[in-house]
């Protein structure tokens, strides 16, 4: 039997048998490698608790002295933090909900009716647009949206789903065919209609797809800066990293300010990953290996 | 949203042949209601801007109003166009050389995390981290650290060409983007590398340590070769990525020193305030070229994966 490196891994951790030796040289590598991302977050967090006064002299490795936190009550009011932040999460939401939904009732029917050419087509159809790039699409969207008075966050939403759907159709039904059919089929017998079949036995089943499309969904949208920045045009509807322009244009000398409004934007995308780790991980390597 | 969701099964049935049974007719409702209104949406979301975009790429229309049909005019236009040659060849250059950085940072550290470590969950967690962050705000981060506390730095071991902000510095501000970008993409590509790395069967590293190779024999004569298809996917992943760069450009130099550093996307985007909606539409429909050439290598390599 020939197991692979994951599986050995598992085996070793599990029982903690070390007959090869830990390497402290990678270890130690790795260890300085993670400076790299360290540094930048940790100068994030120890300007945006500065005071004014000791922001100012712009010293990035400084530690706060005193700690303050009118850095954060200033960003709060200037970038109107909880209008932001309520437009960023229900775009969001919107986003990852709509992703799971649409993209998986939709691959259910092209899964079920893969031996008629309609249904074949549309997969075809859809898969098409995994190619296409923002920009190309982008300025006829922002004429459109106008016409159709979606110049806003609903806008985004909706923008959002239907531009993750190429990538999640392909994500479902490659998963679906994967499934066994019997669960179906004894739904059927016991007169389970359609909706009743795909909402009861399929959508459970697709669970663990669901979590690695809700991910990605989640991720590209919470983070999205190019596509709410082009459609929305009300300023004051403009999400969390969109309004973060401020300092560069206004107030690019209060440190302190910025870089408390930079961490509160950050701040909830790294919150929900550290305490979803593990999940989050098995996610995202399974849609990106996909990919 | 309400276009989106599925619509209950009405009884359409004009889309059945007649002479199914009742219940079949059903079952075929449904599946159209779960298909057919994301069909819509994105006709109307995604193929309708594509098919708008191209058709005025052929017109000269500044973004409303009347326009007349100029045939190729706008693309033999951008030919020669010192602008657009200029973001073109920013833009490919800077994929090219991220591309190639991302991909040696990220399999380094897919090599570091499969082997005999310790706190390799810790590691894994901090270097997965940045994939998470928005590129607008972290490249805003960077922008501080570049323009504030490098020249800081160089100032203090007095290194001369640091002295000066990186972002300002028209030979050297795209390897600030070049920086951030690696920083941002390293993570998803390492994610792929460790899938792969895992996937390895031992007993390749048990064989070739019993006939006598190096760690870095071992490297180089049965990982890397392993590797390959997982490489190669890597590599125009990232590239068809970095060619859509957008958001860490703005955030860090907002495509100066003039425009030396604006990208592909930055100068489709002008397209509306310089009114020069058509010919950016051009530029717009050769960009889409050059991306469905780069995913149809993208596929063939998929495929010969699969096949093998």
């Amino acid at each position: 039997m020939s197991l692979t490196l994951q599986q050995r891994l598992n085996k070793r951790s599990r029982t903690r048998i070390g007959r090869e030796r830990i390497n402290w040289w990678a270890t130690s590598i790795l260890g300085i490698c993670a400076l790299a991302v360290v540094v930048p977050l940790f100068v994030t967090i120890s300007m945006a608790f500065k005071s004014a006064k000791q922001a100012v002299d712009g010293k990035a490795f400084s530690l706060p002295k005193p700690f303050s936190v009118e850095g954060f009550t200033a960003a709060w009011d200037l970038v109107n933090f909880p209008r932001a932040f309520t437009i960023s999460l229900v775009i969001t939401l919107v986003a990852v909900l709509g992703a799971v939904l649409v993209a998986s009732m939709a691959s259910y029917a092209i899964h079920r009716n893969w031996n008629r050419r309609f249904y074949r087509f549309s997969f075809y159809y859809l898969l098409g647009a995994m190619f296409l790039p923002f920009p190309v699409l982008a300025l006829s969207q922002v004429k459109l949206t106008g016409i159709f008075g979606l110049d806003n966050p609903a806008g985004v939403a909706i923008l959002h789903v239907m531009f993750g759907l190429s990538f999640n159709v392909l994500l479902f039904t490659s998963f679906l065919r994967g499934l066994p059919g019997e669960l179906e089929e004894s739904a059927r017998i016991d007169g389970a209609s359609n909706w009743t079949t795909y909402w009861r036995i399929i959508f459970p089943l697709l669970a663990p797809m669901s979590a690695t499309v809700a991910i990605f969904a989640f991720l590209s949208s919470w983070n999205d800066f190019m596509m709410p920045s082009l459609i929305i045009s009300q300023q004051a509807d403009q999400t969390l990293p969109v309004v973060q322009q401020l300092f560069q244009t206004q107030f690019s000398n209060n440190y302190h300010v910025s870089f408390a409004s930079y961490l509160m934007a950050m701040a909830p995308s790294v919150v929900a990953y550290l305490f979803t780790q593990r999940w989050v991980m098995s996610g995202l390597t399974q849609g990106a290996v996909k990919s | 949203m309400a276009l989106t969701t599925p619509t209950k099964p009405s009884n359409d049935a004009k889309v059945v042949a007649p002479t199914r049974p009742v219940k079949r007719r059903q079952f075929e409702a449904t599946y159209l209601g779960f298909l057919v209104p994301a069909l819509i949406c994105f006709t109307i979301a995604i193929t309708l801007p594509a098919a708008m975009g191209i058709y005025f790429s052929f017109t000269d229309s500044v973004g409303f109003g009347d326009y007349n049909l100029v045939g190729l005019a706008n693309y033999a236009a951008l030919f020669t166009d010192p602008a657009i040659i200029g973001s073109y060849s920013f833009t490919i250059g800077f994929a090219l050389v991220t591309v190639i950085l991302t991909n040696a940072l990220a399999f380094f550290l897919a090599v570091g995390l499969t082997a005999q470590i310790r706190a390799r969950v810790a590691l894994r967690t901090i270097f997965v981290m940045p994939m998470v962050i928005s590129g607008i705000v972290i490249a805003y981060v960077f922008n501080f650290l570049f323009s504030n506390t490098l020249p800081a730095v160089g100032e203090y071991l007095g290194i001369g060409f640091l002295k000066e902000s990186l972002l300002s510095n028209p030979d050297l501000a795209w390897l600030s983007i070049v920086i951030v970008t690696a920083w941002q993409a390293v993570p998803s590509a390492m994610l792929i590398y460790i899938a792969g790395l895992m996937a390895i069967p031992y007993d390749l590293y048990e064989a070739s340590s019993l006939d006598g190779a190096s760690s870095f024999g071992q490297l180089k004569n049965v990982t890397l070769p392993l590797m390959t298809g997982y490489i190669g996917i890597n590599i125009i992943i990232g590239f068809k990525n970095f060619l859509g760069a957008y958001d860490i450009i703005v955030g860090l130099t907002n495509g100066g020193p003039g425009v030396k550093t604006r990208s592909i996307a930055m100068t489709i985007f002008t397209g509306f305030e310089r009114g020069d909606y058509a010919y950016q539409m051009a530029n717009a429909t050769v960009f889409f070229i050059i991306s469905l050439i780069i995913a149809l290598f993208q596929l063939r390599l998929t495929n010969k994966g699969q096949a093998k």
